[in-house]
């Protein structure tokens, strides 16, 4: 095999690890775009949503338990949706209208709160095992391309990158053509002045934490598919915490732009430089890169200039 | 009614700053430190010395000294586990290098190694804020927990990269590994713990503390004022550093004897010590061992509870610990959201009118 | 008010600790077991943990306990954490009467923490397959035991196997054996051992680390589909088995040379990856499936009386099957101690004595039900390893079945003694052990 061929595939590996991971940064972002909020509790949403989603696919879960029936894959996914939407409607309920104008890293901490409660009541309801997700993504390497240019490409992130991009479109006319979006990012300009304009900040919240539910959920399925929906499904936050400094805590394309930067600077630095070093280098590279990038941009590549006033 | 300062004159200005200056919390704290050391060293067991009261005060060095740097100087950091990790590391190495000098000296250079760490780890706070800087310190976080994990050096080249201390006595008292009885361990850990608390109360209302303050409360105004950024934040770093250290190396070596550095002390711990000091108070002394005591205790209460009292099955038990956690750390923030030092603070307050409320 | 009502749950909650001590008036045998049924990897610890309840259950139903002294099972639960362990362990040591007979800790950390304390405190670990290797040097570790067979004779075992299949130990040389593991103490174990085997048999190796928890391994499979090993042998654990398998699919890496550790070789690790796992090996020293004469009993006397603690169609999973052979021989050190010392009411000290001259051979494991489950073992004061034979099971992904692939191996003991020797002498070194005389 040719050596560029082998460097194409890397990056190639490297640009799709990237959108899966800016598939979790999304979630991410939208939430501290609205509010102000580093939701810590993203992943385990990611990984409750794809328990939720498995429930109403297998016989082994609630839905079949109550109902005797399983749904299938194009109702039980908007029926998660639907869950993720009940859950946003909580947790602005019972968590955060209450610290409403507290400091960032309060509500960072009570996120955390939430992440714990939602991995307990995950592991109650449905218990801890693997549970395989099969919706029908198609797995494996892309033959066509294996036989006919012996490169290695992986259907499911294929899938995974359309899916990412339908999703950022999809969130870009919604931020920008409807009404609701058009509230967002006036919420997100200015708290106050959007509330004085009438702009009501419950209901942006539930709306922003539906929205990033539902992204969840897509990370959730694609991640899931993966390696089965499992407690660790929840850790790939960490995953995404680098991808997230790098394309700015504020901006959708930044996740999208940051998650390809690191998810090829990682896989390309672990296949040419790991070996030199004892190998598994990427998970701090990662961060490495993030941070290089930062002493140039503090805010990240496409983040808000801090503007600081005494 | 009993706690009322009315009476208590003040005649010098030293009197006026001392650390406690209303008599009854002079006495209130003179007596926890009676029965910490005096009382409960000849009550102590191995299960209240292992798995509750070390582990206890062990976090709430760490707390300390995370509290040092994100409570008074507000640099958010997750690198604390790396940092506890340097230390432990350091002074695994020291006391295969120098097993004839004593423990706690030796314990007192992994402190400073880990300072060193720290500045260098510190610097990108003098560009990055916020939480960028929080996700740049985990950069050190998993650059550390790989060279340890990786580099043979630092764990004597055994097969598994697993460390296990060594047994070390402290002027002829066996303070390390399985045969040191709890009250040893216990009293080594409460005196450099009791130390190190005194100092940090004294830096903390001295010139570099109030400088660390300002920084936290706007950087660009303490600059005006003629605060060096660069010497606040990395002085921060390093004090941060060196307490994380010395817990570090009590926690490898007085609690757990032995450890492996993605496991002891990965990511988690950065987020658990990040929890003690939030849920105890930011920029608290107390809050740091308030919150370590409800992170550390809370969890095992619960657990006896709901496993020993009411027979649930460990497993559930387990699942619902921390949902309850979870839904008590929400508690709490909504009920105080600068946490349970602040609220500490309130009772002390409603104390002083009670039982007369008005 | 509020600081009222958590003081209010504090002094309940210290007043319901005494609780635990139990005031039983008959003997009972305290056997604890430290659970994981929660954190990463809680699918693997729940088979463990429910074949352990299971079978104490049975013993306590079927024969009323050991030799008719009651079981008392107490569990903690630890979330594979070493600090939880450490507390667990702390927690359930005393339990009275008996005192915790032998701590199984199934975590390699945990392990590690309880070794030095295992022989103030008194009570055997028996860390079986797993933990610290060279405690297979009972010289030096007389409170530990880890048979049947350590990571490292595994290593060996896994070698045999692979140069079986190119047709002799000779033709070995010059092929590409990587390693694939966990990066963390566990996965770091057969390093040695192969690093060994290859400068013997001359063969080339190559180890890939994989970080905890191992989601994501595109870059260590690129490689691998580079560099074309000729096999690859993985020591991994929880979710880094179902993406490696997975992984190891999608670049057409043959299944039936990719080998895992008998901890990557259970249902959990291969039915995520479908039809894409067949032909999967992993290594074993147990069979797997649940038609052998104990599962029976276990379903007529615990989960027909609704006592059962998983579900039944699972009895019989792989890491069912090996939490059920962990207990059993645990039962039958305890009963061993009892014969040895002439007492039912042993104590952890007798136990460990069970321990290290135990003996359970085909014949015993038949009228226990468990004719060809596993092999006869033998422990010895110096050999706390026993045999150390470990064979290759491969996984029949129509089926859903995993089946015997080759004989018993017997480990390469020149390569292992020499391991075992120093590392178990550095550890006497570092702690002033100075290893017993066995004769």
């Amino acid at each position: 095999m040719a050596f560029d061929l082998f460097l194409l595939e890397v990056v190639i590996s490297g640009l799709m690890t990237g959108v899966m991971y800016a598939l979790v940064a999304l979630g991410f972002v939208l939430i501290f775009k609205a509010s102000g909020v580093f939701n810590f509790a993203q992943g385990v949403l990611a990984l409750f949503a794809a328990l939720a989603l498995y429930d109403f696919l297998a016989e082994d879960g609630w839905f079949f338990a109550v109902f005797g029936f399983t749904l299938p894959v194009w109702l039980a996914i908007p029926a998660t949706a639907l869950i993720m939407i009940l859950l946003a409607w909580v947790i602005e309920r019972a968590v955060l209208r209450f610290l409403v104008k507290q400091e960032e890293i309060i509500l960072f901490m009570a996120t955390i709160g939430l992440a714990f409660v939602l991995e307990g009541l995950g592991d109650l309801l449905f218990g801890s095992d693997v549970k395989p997700l099969d919706i029908g993504i198609p797995q494996g390497a892309s033959d066509w391309l294996l036989d006919n240019f012996n490169l290695y490409v992986e259907k499911l992130e294929i899938v995974a990158a359309a899916t990412a991009a339908v999703l950022v479109t999809a969130l870009a006319i919604f931020f920008q053509k409807t009404r609701v979006g058009r509230a967002l990012r006036a919420v997100a300009d200015d708290h106050q002045a959007a509330l004085s304009v009438g702009i009501s900040l419950d209901k942006i919240w539930v709306i922003v934490w539906s929205v990033s539910g539902i992204v969840a959920l897509v990370a959730g399925i694609m991640w899931g598919s993966k390696s089965g929906v499992q407690f660790s499904l929840s850790l790939i936050a960490l995953k995404a915490l680098p991808v997230l400094i790098l394309g700015g805590f504020t901006s959708v394309p930044g996740a999208i732009v940051g998650g390809l930067i690191i998810g090829v600077g990682e896989k390309v630095a672990e296949v040419y430089v790991g070996p030199l070093v004892g190998g598994a280098i990427e998970n701090w590279f990662a961060y490495v890169l993030a941070l290089g990038f930062l002493l140039f941009r503090p805010q990240g590549l496409f983040g808000e200039r801090i503007i600081e006033r005494v | 009614m009993f706690y009322r300062e009315n009476g208590q004159f003040k005649s010098s200005y030293s009197a006026d700053q001392a650390i406690f200056p209303i008599a009854q919390d002079r006495v209130f704290v003179i007596g926890i430190l009676l029965v910490a050391f005096c009382v409960v060293p000849f009550v102590i067991n191995e299960y209240w010395a292992n798995a509750i009261l070390i582990p206890l005060l062990v976090y709430a060095l760490a707390g300390l000294g995370l509290n040092i740097l994100t409570g008074y100087c507000g640099q958010v950091s997750l690198g604390t586990g790396a940092f506890m990790a340097v230390g432990a590391y350091a002074s695994f190495k020291l006391v295969g290098f120098f097993p004839e000098v004593n423990y706690l000296i030796l314990i007192f250079v992994s402190g400073l190694v880990t300072a060193a760490v720290g500045v260098v780890f510190g610097l990108p706070s003098l560009r990055i804020k916020g939480f960028y800087l929080a996700v740049a310190t985990l950069a050190a976080q998993f650059f550390l927990i790989w060279l340890f994990n990786k580099v043979g050096w630092f764990y004597d080249h055994s097969p598994t990269g697993m460390i296990t201390v060594r047994p070390i006595d402290f002027f002829g008292v066996r303070v390390t590994g399985p045969e040191a009885t709890p009250a040893a361990k216990y009293l080594f850990t409460l005196a450099i713990i009791a130390t190190l608390t005194l100092t940090a109360k004294n830096i903390v209302r001295g010139r570099v503390g109030r400088s660390w303050m300002a920084i936290r409360d706007m950087d660009i105004a303490a600059e005006l004022i003629g605060i060096k950024p660069l010497q606040a934040k990395l002085s921060a770093f390093a004090v941060s550093s060196f307490y994380i250290g010395v817990a570090g190396a009590l926690y490898f070596g007085v609690y757990l004897g032995s450890a492996e550095p993605l496991e002891a002390f990965d990511i988690n711990q950065s987020f658990y010590v990040l929890f003690i000091i939030i849920i105890g108070g930011l920029g608290s002394i107390l809050g740091a061992f308030l919150g370590a005591a409800f992170i550390v205790l809370l969890p095992i209460l619960m657990k006896n509870l709901m496993v020993g009292g009411f027979g649930v099955a460990s497993g559930t038990a387990g699942h619902v610990e921390i949902l309850l956690l979870g839904a008590l750390i929400i508690f709490f923030l909504i009920v105080e959201p600068h946490g349970l030092a602040r609220l500490w603070q309130i009772t002390k307050e409603k104390l002083r009118l009670w039982p007369f409320p008005h | 008010m509020n600081l009222r009502k958590l003081t209010g749950v504090a002094v309940a909650a210290v007043l319901a600790l005494p609780m635990f001590a139990s005031h039983a008036n008959a003997y009972e045998l305290v056997i604890p077991t430290l659970d994981y049924r929660t954190g990463p990897y809680a699918p693997n610890g729940i088979p463990l943990a429910n074949a352990y309840s299971d079978y104490i259950n049975l013993l306590n139903e079927r024969d009323g306990g050991i030799e008719g002294v009651k079981i008392k099972h107490v569990d903690c639960e630890t979330g594979y954490n070493t600090k939880k362990g450490v507390e667990c362990y702390e927690n359930i040591k005393n339990t009275a009467p008996s005192r915790a007979l032998a701590i199984q800790p199934f975590s390699t950390g945990i392990t590690y923490q309880l070794i030095p304390k295992s022989a103030v405190d008194e009570i055997p670990i028996f860390s079986m397959g797993y933990g610290r290797t060279s405690a297979a040097n009972g010289k030096v570790f007389p409170w530990v035991f880890n048979f049947p067979a350590t990571y490292w004779s595994q290593a060996t075992a896994l070698v045999q196997y692979i140069a079986d299949q190119e047709g002799g130990m000779a033709s070995l040389k010059g092929k590409k054996i990587y390693l694939v593991y966990h990066n963390s103490a566990y996965g770091k174990e057969p390093i040695r051992t192969l690093e060994a085997l290859a400068e013997k048999y001359g063969f080339e190796y190559r180890g890939l680390p994989v970080d905890h928890p191992g989601q994501e391994q595109k870059a260590t499979w690129l490689q691998i589909r580079k560099e074309r090993p000729d096999w690859v042998l993985m020591w991994g654990w929880g979710v880094m088995n179902q993406v490696a398998i997975k992984e190891a699919a999608s670049i057409r890496f043959p299944m039936d040379r990719f080998i895992g550790v008998w901890w990557s070789g259970s249902e959990n690790d291969v039915l995520p990856a479908g039809d894409a796992a067949d032909g999967y090996l992993s290594g074993a020293f147990h069979a797997a499936g649940g038609d052998f004469a104990l599962h029976d009993d276990i379903r007529k006397h615990v989960y027909d009386k609704g006592m059962g603690a998983g579900d039944r169609d699972r009895i019989g999973e792989v890491l069912y099957n090996r939490g059920l052979v962990a207990v059993m021989w645990t039962v039958e050190a305890i009963r061993n101690a009892m014969k040895i010392h002439g007492t039912k009411e042993v104590t952890p000290a007798m136990v460990r004595d069970g321990f290290e001259s135990l003996e359970v051979d085909e014949a015993r494991l038949a009228e226990l039900g468990l004719k060809d489950f596993t092999y006869g073992i033998k422990i010895t004061c110096e050999n706390h390893e026993g045999p150390g034979r470990v064979a290759v099971q491969q996984w029949d992904a129509k089926a859903k079945k995993w089946s015997m692939v080759s004989k018993f191996y017997d480990p390469l003991r020149e390569i292992t003694a020499p391991l075992i020797e120093e590392d178990s002498m550095a550890y006497a070194k570092e702690n002033n052990v100075t290893p017993r005389t066995c004769s």
